[in-house]
């Protein structure tokens, strides 16, 4: 059974619907019993760091995710509250990445939010099994964490190159969505659920 | 670099994507949950549906439309038609869509897209304009181009990006339906302009018409409907002219 964390983290449907097209058992929840009894976790995310771990603490979730030593997925705001600190509202996260969170710099032709299908390359990790270098997936975001030691994929957003997806221990995270990310997306969520 | 997005567009309407010629003399062509996940599956790289229902009954049917949708496919999608309120995007995101285009109602009641946009993100709010080149002037039409209104199509774009519109998609109504090309000059000149994805629609009837909006054109994407309903042409093939022309594509 793999919990998803239920912490008013904005849509958090489109998770849900990507595991049941895999036909893989989940459950939505916030109780701390049931986060531990779970074998895997995903922690969602849309909207802003600051908030989100805001509704993370209030829920006395954050030490709890911390502690966990079973496969953990951070999905786009939930890997960047899994990073050390968010730009976004000065959020302090939770520390498990060895990278900071910032805003895209401004550059000429460049939008910001980064959204859409972008190449993700430098693949070093059990999650891209199967995937070849510079696979399309898709993105939307406006603050992305830096290059560090627990970079597992790197992606270019003008002259901005970021990490695509971390991994700290049993910890992992996507910037990207790769529940609509369509195959690949499809192949990265049954690679985690196979972990 | 993000990659030019090729977005088939299912007008629906009974839960059947149907087609025709400015909204007379619809013919349904499939049905819209299965028809998006064979176009996902064939690689397009986004969905547009359309909700063309006259009456409010319908209007409900369409959201439960939305959660089959949003549970069958895995790519994005953007629902428009009809939204007039916050409220109706609010439902369409609980059901499951990734974006919502709003048109006439944004035209009546411009602060529509700052409440959408202010309350979900700008990702989340596509401003959808048709307009038609008049008396010199790109003219913006509302429902479905039958109505003229006072704003034209440069100073609306501009102030749908201001107020907080994430992409703004343009149909050409002297375009939509002739299948020769789209509106070339004036997708470049609203790529200029703006500073947020511009997406082309209307006057699709070949893979060089795409290449051209995508390249000369300097659309971020490329929407059309009929040319893919009839099998005209196919995604794969219309993605490997792309890659050949030094499109960066999916």
């Amino acid at each position: 059974m793999i919990a998803i964390v239920d912490y008013d983290a904005g849509n958090i449907k489109s998770v849900m619907n990507a595991l049941r097209r895999l036909d893989v058992e989940f459950e939505l929840t916030a109780d701390p019993e049931r986060i531990k009894a779970a074998s895997k976790v995903i922690l969602p995310g849309v909207g802003n760091a600051a908030e989100a771990m805001k509704s993370l603490r209030e829920k006395g979730l954050v030490e709890l995710i911390k502690g966990l030593r079973k496969p953990v997925l951070g999905i786009c705001v939930g890997m960047q509250i899994m990073c050390r600190r968010s730009e976004e509202g000065d959020a302090q996260c939770m520390g498990l990445f060895d990278c900071d969170v910032c805003r895209f710099s401004p550059e000429p032709g460049v939008k910001v939010p980064h959204m859409g299908w972008n190449g993700i390359s430098n693949l070093e990790s059990k999650l891209f099994k199967g995937l070849d270098e510079g696979s399309f997936v898709y993105f939307v975001h406006s603050y992305c964490p830096g290059l560090c030691t627990d970079t597992i994929a790197t992606c270019r957003h003008g002259k901005t190159l970021f990490s695509a997806a971390l991994k700290y221990e049993n910890f992992y995270g996507t910037q990207f969505h790769p529940e609509k990310s369509g195959d690949v997306g499809e192949m990265i969520l049954k690679n985690f659920v196979a972990l | 670099m993000v990659a030019k997005r090729i977005i088939p567009c299912l007008d629906v309407k009974n839960g059947q994507v149907v087609k025709g010629i400015n909204f007379e003399g619809l013919k349904e062509v499939g049905d819209a949950v299965e028809m998006g996940v064979r176009y996902s599956r064939e690689g397009a790289d986004e969905l547009v549906y359309l909700d063309i229902s006259a009456s409010r009954e319908e209007r409900g049917t369409f959201t439960e439309l939305v959660e089959k949708i949003a549970l069958g496919i895995n790519i994005p999608f953007t629902v428009g038609g009809g939204i007039s309120s916050l409220d109706d995007a609010s439902r369409l995101l609980d059901a499951g869509a990734d974006k919502v285009s709003v048109n006439s109602a944004a035209i009546a009641r411009p602060e529509l897209i700052s409440e959408i946009a202010g309350k979900y993100g700008s990702q989340f709010c596509v401003c959808a304009i048709d307009a038609k080149f008049i008396d010199g002037v790109w003219r913006v039409t509302t429902h479905g181009g039958s109505r003229q209104s006072s704003r034209e199509l440069f100073e609306w774009a501009r102030e749908a990006q201001e107020r907080g519109a994430g992409e703004i998609l343009f149909t050409s109504m002297d375009h939509d339906g002739t299948k020769a090309g789209y509106a070339c000059e004036q997708y470049a000149a609203l790529a200029e302009m703006l500073s947020i994805p511009v997406i082309a629609s209307g006057g699709a009837g070949s893979i060089a018409h795409i290449v051209d909006v995508l390249t000369d054109g300097r659309a971020d994407a490329a929407l059309a409907a009929s040319i893919f309903h009839y099998n005209e042409i196919s995604i794969p093939d219309l993605k490997n002219e792309l890659r050949k022309a030094n499109v960066n594509v999916r």
